[in-house]
């Protein structure tokens, strides 16, 4: 449930400005619904993970792959694909971080424990 | 604790996003750049656009229709001439935008404010040089002229409708890179393109290192070695040409012209082998029986070009051409009735004299026997990341001290005298625009001869060709009126006879039109021979490209726009066909080993083509390199002094007729070398050399394969550029290509009822490394093949090239 929630936030926070609003999509979603730590980090990552994943793609397939071919030049990266998986990386730790600190914020304040 | 584990994950998150949101050093920030909503993915374009778009702009006085062919090459029909360089300036932004940001804050000494420190020694030199100075007094005299204030106007306006339009998600992916944002722009921008032009062109000196020279070795040998005119020469104006008017009496030389020394002191080295191509023939050797005319200026090869490709059409005017981008007009092109181009003149308009201040306070400078006061102009350079530098620049009446002591000056500009006064032409008043407006209009002889009085700096050979079978060429520019030699060496500031005195007026300027050899060329070569009454410059461009030209026109018979296309790519070298028979010649074979002999052999057989598979062109390559080194480093090459090296031409003529001079003798050894030792010491060496680098000789020893040619980005930026690529061409051939420089832009046009253009440049028009159109005209070039410019005569002429539309409506 989380993970689909910090999915669809992350999709929708992609439309607006700065980048870093998925952390806020995430941190509000676990902040609400986060059960474990563990399940936080991962819904976080994931859902930013394959959310950077599909809008990357979604750019770079009618492009031929022209662009991020020459900016895996730039970052002397073998194969574009590399540089696919470094930047959805980037993005889940982002989700996953935001998403932990969501839910021990929700920890900190809940009156149970 | 729960609150100390909350408060710790947040604050690591925040860290996390903070330093993913921030530049360290030259990596971008990571998140940002990287993030698909706003980074770079955000600039890969796609393949599918849209056949036609619709934009509603504020500002327009009417609707402009822009149509782009398959290259997306923009032609722009507009309704009236302010809505034409509005719109020029629109679209030229929306392709082109980073590279109007970077070179005009190149020009203007602003790079440090975006990269911080490490540009700072290359904005100081910017600023103290002149060229914000410069600009200042330029964009006064655009805006006294009412149209060119109009037509800048428009173009600026044309540009910020677009930036203020732009949403930081589609920045061009270099201000991502950079982390900065794009700023508003001002007509003063146009004229830094023009300073910076004038700086590649015409900003270098040698007079530091020729004074030195002067003091080393002296006046005898100085003469001896530096001659004000080439053992090899084939001038611009046919030899012959009666000059028809009555010269100003030439300035007399001053007392003492030759300034004494202070320090060792060195502007931006002159750069040899700078030039470019042009050539028209008449229609006596033309197919169609009207003329054709070829350019092909060289230049710095980067991605994106310098040029952009551009149909501008209003009811005024119907052009087509490359512009610079930044820059309203087209500079190099045709319409129907007339086409001209460009290459460099290089006359001597940057001049160094020496100070004498009063005292440490730098308040006065002695002048015409009296102290005269010293402005002072505040320069205020920002640094990112740092507190901004006021930097004091000393401005005599010739122009700015632009290097006070020698602790001031950074180590690469060793060429800068210090203490010295720079006066250089391109710090005055000029309004070079109206020359393009001009031409973009031209249509007869008349009126190109008007369109070039306005043109100051930097001089350019203008050649020309139109529909009523006229051809021309003339050096043109403001050329200062001189004594002989006068600037050859640092002068004397004091003295009022060391000052410019005037300029050559522009009725008496080098011009030729329709000579009887039926065609007219230029390639950077002097551009007269010594019956010219006036002092341009003491050297130009070797005339290796000028010769190999006018020897393949003069055979030239019912030529075509192939046959001049054929020859911008020729790799022919006369350097070859001058010295090769004499190195051979005076080369004692019977020293040779059997590996040398085999070389040897290679170099006979050559046919002084510098194809990308010769290897004849590797062997002559490198030994005359190793030849004019070893002929000159020994007294040349001095650890505490910028020596100026004598020319190619001069080498050439010891080579030939002096092989006994007392320049052969290497001074570093006790027996006295002939020029005979030193063909034979070079010829081994290079045979040493290959051996060494490539085996035995074969595919490796390939002109191609030596020899790397690249085409960079603007910035550098790895994997933004083309990669190394084989070629012929060098240096002093007609195909200039060496390293990262060559034929910037290949045009010709076949005048006649119906003109007809062909052009290509290496690059695209579009500016965006994700785009389609970033290089895709690069194979073409490289091919040296040329496109069919696609000419429309109106907005409503039908053409499957054209591609897709957009239309700008007028806001309400």
């Amino acid at each position: 449930m989380l993970f689909l929630i910090i999915l669809i936030l992350s999709f929708a926070a992609a439309y607006f400005l700065p980048w870093w609003a998925v952390a806020i999509a995430a941190f509000l979603a676990a902040l609400f619904i986060g059960k474990t730590m563990k399940e936080s980090f991962w819904s976080g990552f994931g859902g930013v993970f394959i959310v950077w994943t599909s809008l990357a793609l979604f750019k770079s397939i009618p492009n031929d792959q022209i662009l991020v071919k020459r900016v895996a030049q730039l970052f002397h990266l073998p194969h574009w694909t590399l540089l696919l998986l470094v930047t959805a990386i980037i993005g889940g730790l982002v989700g996953g971080l935001s998403a932990i600190s969501g839910f021990l914020a929700k920890k900190a304040v809940s009156s149970k424990d | 604790m729960k609150f100390l584990k909350a408060f710790l994950s947040i604050a690591i998150t925040l860290i996390f996003i903070w330093a993913l949101n921030t530049k360290f050093g030259d990596i971008p920030p990571l998140g940002k750049f990287l993030s698909p909503a706003v980074g770079f993915w955000q600039n890969a374009e796609s393949k599918h656009s849209n056949a036609a778009e619709n934009l509603l702009l504020d500002g327009l006085q009417a609707k402009v229709t822009i149509q782009y062919d398959e290259h997306r090459i923009p032609h722009i029909f507009a309704e009236n001439d302010h809505d034409l360089y509005y719109s020029q300036g629109y679209i030229t932004a929306r392709d082109r935008l980073w590279q109007m940001d970077i070179q005009t804050r190149s020009a203007s000494g602003r790079l440090a404010e975006i990269a911080g420190r490490k540009a700072l020694d290359i904005d100081r030199y910017h600023r103290r040089m002149g060229m914000v100075y410069g600009a200042e007094n330029t964009v006064r005299g655009m805006m006294k002229d009412p149209l060119i204030k109009m037509v800048a106007e428009a173009y600026t306006d044309g540009v910020n409708n677009y930036i203020h339009h732009l949403s930081k998600r589609d920045y061009p992916i270099e201000f991502k890179l950079l982390d900065y944002a794009p700023e508003d722009w001002k007509p003063i921008n146009c004229a830094f393109l023009l300073k910076l032009m004038s700086e590649t062109l015409a900003g270098g000196s040698d007079q530091f290192a020729m004074t030195n020279n002067l003091k080393h070795f002296g006046a005898k040998d100085v003469n001896d070695l530096f001659p004000d005119y080439p053992f090899h020469e084939d001038p611009i104006i046919p030899v012959g040409t009666k000059w028809d008017f009555k010269p100003l009496p030439t300035p007399k030389p001053s007392a003492g012209f030759i300034a004494q020394m202070t320090d060792s002191i060195k502007p931006k080295e002159r750069v040899p082998g700078i030039g470019s191509n042009n050539w028209a023939i008449s229609g006596s050797k033309s197919a169609t029986g009207y003329p054709i005319l070829a350019n092909d200026p060289h230049l710095n090869l980067t991605f994106p070009s310098i040029w952009y490709q551009i149909q501008m059409s209003s009811p005024t005017v119907n052009v087509y051409g490359v512009s610079l981008p930044g820059a309203p007009c087209v500079v190099i092109g045709f319409n129907q009735k007339i086409s001209w181009g460009v290459t460099n003149v290089d006359a001597d308009v940057l001049d160094w004299y020496q100070v004498r201040f009063k005292d440490n306070t730098r308040n006065e400078y002695w002048y015409s026997n009296k102290w005269n006061k010293v402005n002072k102009r505040i320069e205020v350079i920002k640094i990112r990341g740092q507190k901004p530098l006021y930097d004091t620049v000393l401005y005599t009446h010739h122009g700015p001290v632009v290097y006070d002591s020698n602790s001031q000056r950074p180590k690469d500009q060793e060429n800068i005298p210090t203490g010295n006064a720079l006066r250089w032409v391109a710090h005055d008043e000029s309004d070079e625009f109206m020359t393009f407006y001009l031409l973009n209009r031209g249509k007869d002889y008349a009126d190109y001869r008007k369109a070039l009085t306005y043109f100051t700096a930097p001089a350019q050979n203008f050649i020309f060709a139109d529909s009523d079978n006229d051809i021309a060429l003339t050096p043109n520019g403001k050329i200062p009126l001189k004594f002989k030699d006068q600037g050859k060496f640092i002068m004397d500031g004091s003295d009022p006879a060391n000052d410019w005195h005037g300029w050559i007026p522009y009725d008496q300027i080098p011009t030729v039109k329709n000579p009887p050899r039926g065609f007219v060329s230029s390639a950077n070569q002097s551009p007269t021979d010594q019956t010219y009454p006036y002092y341009i410059n003491w050297q130009f461009g070797s005339y290796d490209r000028a010769k190999r030209i006018n020897d393949l026109l003069t055979v030239m018979q019912k030529a075509t726009v192939d046959s001049l296309r054929i020859m911008q790519t020729d790799d022919y070298s006369m350097r070859a066909q001058d010295v090769l028979p004499t190195l051979i010649k005076d080369l004692d074979s019977s020293k040779l080993s059997k590996n040398q002999l085999e070389v040897l052999q290679i170099a006979k057989k050559w046919d002084k083509h510098f194809a990308a598979n010769s290897i004849g062109a590797s062997i002559f390559n490198t030994w005359w390199q190793k030849f004019y080194e070893m002929t000159w480093g020994d007294e040349f090459e001095n650890k505490n002094m910028l020596l100026n090296y004598p020319s190619i031409d001069r080498t050439e003529q010891l080579l030939i007729k002096e092989p006994n001079s007392k320049w052969f003798d290497d001074i570093r050894t006790p027996v006295r070398e002939t020029g005979a030792d030193i063909v034979l010491r070079s010829f081994i060496a290079t045979t040493d050399e290959l051996h060494h680098k490539y085996g035995n000789p074969g595919k490796k020893w390939q002109w191609g394969q030596v020899r790397k040619v690249y085409i960079n980005h603007l910035a550098n930026i790895p994997g933004f550029g083309s990669g190394n690529f084989e070629s012929g061409g060098n240096s002093s051939l007609i195909n200039a290509l060496r390293g990262g420089n060559g034929p910037s832009w290949r045009m010709v046009v076949q005048m006649g009822p119906q003109v007809k253009g062909y052009g290509v440049f290496p690059g695209g028009e579009s500016g965006n490394p994700g785009s389609f159109y970033y290089a895709d005209m690069f194979k073409t070039w490289k091919d040296g093949q040329l496109n069919e410019l696609l000419f429309l005569k109106s907005a409503n002429e039908n053409s499957d090239r054209i591609k897709t539309i957009l239309i700008l409506n007028k806001a309400k």
